[in-house]
């Protein structure tokens, strides 16, 4: 009885799966292209959360919006040209490149060749600076009987 | 010397990190501003069988406060709503968001009603058109029916004695 139990609760996790916030939807084709769009889209209410997946009743509305113009047999970019001219740049996971993003697409690039200069230029101050120790005879010699002495130790 | 470099990366990040505490992820900037305010016709939360449409506010500077019988902060800006409306200084319209006609009403008759009509927007759809996204919002109007300011959230005593009211004041005088 107890063995059985157990094994019950192990199974229980399976039926702990999430998914996309789905709507009763009669076209599933038409469904399966919304989401696709909703995918990369931002649900404004909660932010990291795109239309697709949020639960928020914004994003339910704004869903059937979506499925609407669908409907009415507009293109993708029409829609997105819709949502942005209500709630900015913002919708859009992927921002689009203009003034005010420059920082924002080129930034990463910029740090990346500022820290690639940065690290060139520590190797060549390093390697000047081992080049330039040179030994005389005397300091050879005796680096040669240290190593040697701790060699010996080592046996 | 060799300290120099990490302290001034040190100084550069913690001011982008205590300026970003004072910002508020949520104020996203509305590209409606200097847009003309979009067109609508809806029934009148008082009496359905009357319409308001936002064209028969032209000429007249304006304030529309989206609102709902559901919105918790609704309740912290409304006394400062009822005390403008009070001061008659602005006519304050009030779009009912996504709320049944009947918890609108009592919501009204409960904490008093600063709006010189309410219209309901059932479905929201009219919210969208606004980009509303977080009630309460209130749009200042001016005469010729374009969208001058966006405050999203409450109307606190602040945005209100040093933005919304000195930006009526100057639309007025146009």
């Amino acid at each position: 009885m107890k063995r059985l139990l157990i094994i019950l609760l192990c199974v229980l996790p399976l039926f702990a799966y999430a998914n996309e916030a789905k709507d009763m939807a009669e076209d599933p084709v038409l469904e399966k292209r919304m989401i696709g769009l909703a995918e990369n889209l931002r649900c404004l209410v909660c932010q990291n959360e795109s239309l697709a997946s949020s639960h928020a009743e914004l994003a339910d509305d704004l869903r059937r919006e979506v499925r609407e113009q669908m409907k009415k047999g507009m293109s993708d970019q029409q829609i997105i040209d819709y949502l942005v001219a209500r709630y900015g740049d913002f919708v859009l996971y992927k921002p689009p490149v203009k003034n005010t993003t420059y920082l924002l697409w080129f930034g990463p690039f910029l740090l990346f060749l500022l820290a690639a200069a940065l690290f060139f230029y520590q190797m060549r101050k390093r390697r000047k600076t081992m080049l330039d120790t040179t030994l005389t005879p005397e300091a050879e010699q005796r680096a040669a009987a240290l190593l040697n002495d701790h060699k010996d130790n080592q046996a | 010397m060799r300290y120099i470099l990490p302290l001034v990366a040190f100084l550069v990040l913690s001011a982008f990190l205590y300026l970003g505490l004072n910002l508020n992820p949520h104020e996203v900037p509305s590209p409606l501003i200097g847009k003309p305010a979009p067109a609508f016709s809806l029934p009148q939360l008082q009496q359905p069988e009357l319409q308001f449409s936002a064209q028969e506010m032209r000429g007249k500077v304006w304030l529309l406060n989206v609102w709902a019988s559901w919105c918790v902060s609704c309740r912290e800006e409304h006394p400062i709503l009822v005390e403008l409306a009070r001061q008659n200084i602005v006519p304050v319209y009030g779009l009912d968001y996504k709320d049944k006609a009947e918890d609108g009403k009592n919501w009204l008759e409960q904490h008093g009603d600063p709006y010189v009509l309410s219209a309901a927007d059932r479905e929201g759809r009219v919210g969208i058109d606004y980009g509303v996204y977080g009630v309460p919002e209130t749009y200042v109007i001016d005469k010729q029916g374009i969208i001058q300011y966006k405050q999203i959230g409450p109307v606190t005593p602040q945005v209100l004695n040093q933005k919304i009211l000195p930006l009526v004041a100057e639309l007025n005088r146009k």
